[in-house]
């Protein structure tokens, strides 16, 4: 049970926007800097924070920097109404508020002496990226490191430039679209299509799964088809949340709170609440 | 270098690698090793179908042509993907364009002589059919992901 939520539990500290850069026609990365000097917040992979566009709302953004770089928030926001617009459309110097960090975790160190497979869908790369640099961190310690990608069409994948900065880093970057024209050299199909030819060891792998609810559920269904156990694989849930600490019941999956006891769930613990339409 | 038999090659693929062995010599000795240039068709819409492929190394891609618009780029198929189902059902005729993206190296199966012997022993018929089945079906699911078109409100 969440601890009773208190005034200050609710209010954002204000951040400044230093650096704003456009990934695709709607999607942005922002870098933010508290607005009073010293170190951003300290987070774990996987986490998200409640940002306020002063006068237009508060929404919860995935965490999407290296979080060995305290001084430095990134979120990668993709415009999907006047929040996220407010956001995305703040210049350099513009100031939001940020609560948190809040929810569970990447299990990164679970991965440790086996291999990674990271499968990310659309925008869902962007809660992956922080578990992608604490795998590169402690790279030696891990089998293979693979990323699996997908997104809809050549024009809307995030982080063109840092995907082959991962390949030289030793990671096994595979991306697909689901849409492209002739001009597109690399693949076309869906992202689950590129578990059967990843080529982990099954026994020895952790997963980790982000991106529309849909891609996640047949992507999870992938990895256990392949040999991975429902235990290790781990998806990064969604809902409307709203207060973020476990006290309002917006987000309500079942019998859990995807802001506190998520928004990382073991596969093998969420899997009956997936197949619920009411939910 | 090493030449390996074409029943080495089978065994190496998805498709066929826990065959048991007289299957897998039944089969091989209806393959051959194919290889296709970048930009060469491995077949084209309403071809006749009497031969499918494994792919080895290369990315195949399955396009339609579209009035007006030129062709459309469906699917791309790599390592280790089958290619071609045509050749198990009537009328016999690719329903695509097989356009290689990149030289090719694959294993191609006369499907002609795949259906007699399946004819003729039902066992490696059911084997056959089975994993074409099993394709077919992991193609469905992810055509039919494609066409949810998950991606156009995420975020």
């Amino acid at each position: 049970m969440a601890e009773p939520a208190t005034a200050s539990h609710f209010l954002p500290e204000p951040y400044r926007v230093v650096r704003r850069h456009r990934e695709t026609a709607d999607t942005w990365t922002l870098d933010l800097e508290p607005a009073a000097g010293g170190d951003a917040l300290a987070f774990a992979p996987g986490q998200f924070t409640m940002v306020y566009a002063f006068g237009a709302g508060e929404v919860p953004i995935s965490l999407s920097g290296d979080p060995a770089r305290p001084e430095r928030l990134v979120h990668t926001v993709r415009i999907a109404g006047a929040t996220t617009r407010a956001i995305c459309t703040l210049d350099r110097g513009g100031v939001l508020g940020i609560r948190g960090p809040y929810g569970t975790a990447w299990p990164v160190d679970r991965a440790l002496g086996g291999d990674l497979v990271i499968a990310a869908g659309g925008i869902g790369l962007a809660p992956l990226r922080p578990a992608l640099y604490a795998a590169l961190a402690r790279r030696e310690e891990l089998g293979r490191v693979v990323l699996l990608y997908g997104g809809r069409s050549p024009d809307q994948l995030l982080y063109g430039p840092e995907l082959e900065r991962w390949r030289a880093a030793g990671v096994d970057v595979h991306v697909t679209v689901d849409r492209a024209g002739r001009e597109w050299r690399g693949p076309i199909g869906v992202v689950t299509t590129l578990i059967e030819r990843a080529g982990f060891d099954p026994e020895r792998t952790t997963a980790l799964v982000c991106g529309p609810e849909v891609m996640m559920r047949f992507a999870a269904a992938g990895f256990v088809r392949a040999g991975v156990g429902a235990e290790r694989v781990f998806l990064s849930m969604e809902r409307n949340m709203k207060c973020a600490l476990g006290q309002c019941g917006r987000c309500q999956l079942g019998p859990v709170f995807v802001c506190g006891d998520g928004p990382v769930f073991r596969y093998s613990e969420i899997e009956p609440l997936l197949a619920v339409p009411e939910l | 270098m090493t030449v390996r038999s074409v029943e080495d090659l089978l065994r190496d693929t998805r498709l066929f690698a826990d065959l048991p062995p007289h299957h897998l010599e039944t089969i091989a000795g209806c393959a051959v090793t194919a290889r296709f240039d970048e930009g060469a068709h491995v077949f084209r819409e309403g071809g006749p179908a009497d031969t499918f492929y494994v792919i080895r190394s290369g990315t195949v891609a399955l396009e339609t042509h579209m009035p007006g618009r030129g062709p459309a780029r469906l699917v791309t198929l790599h390592d280790g993907d089958v290619l071609g189902w045509s050749w198990l059902f009537p009328p016999f005729r690719w329903h695509l364009d097989a356009l290689a993206l990149e030289p090719v190296a694959a294993v191609a199966f006369d499907g002609v002589c795949l259906r007699r012997k399946a004819e003729e022993d039902h066992d490696l018929g059911y084997e056959l059919m089975r994993r074409f089945a099993e394709v077919i079906v992991s193609r469905l699911q992810a055509t039919r992901l494609q066409l949810l078109d998950v991606y156009r409100h995420d975020g």
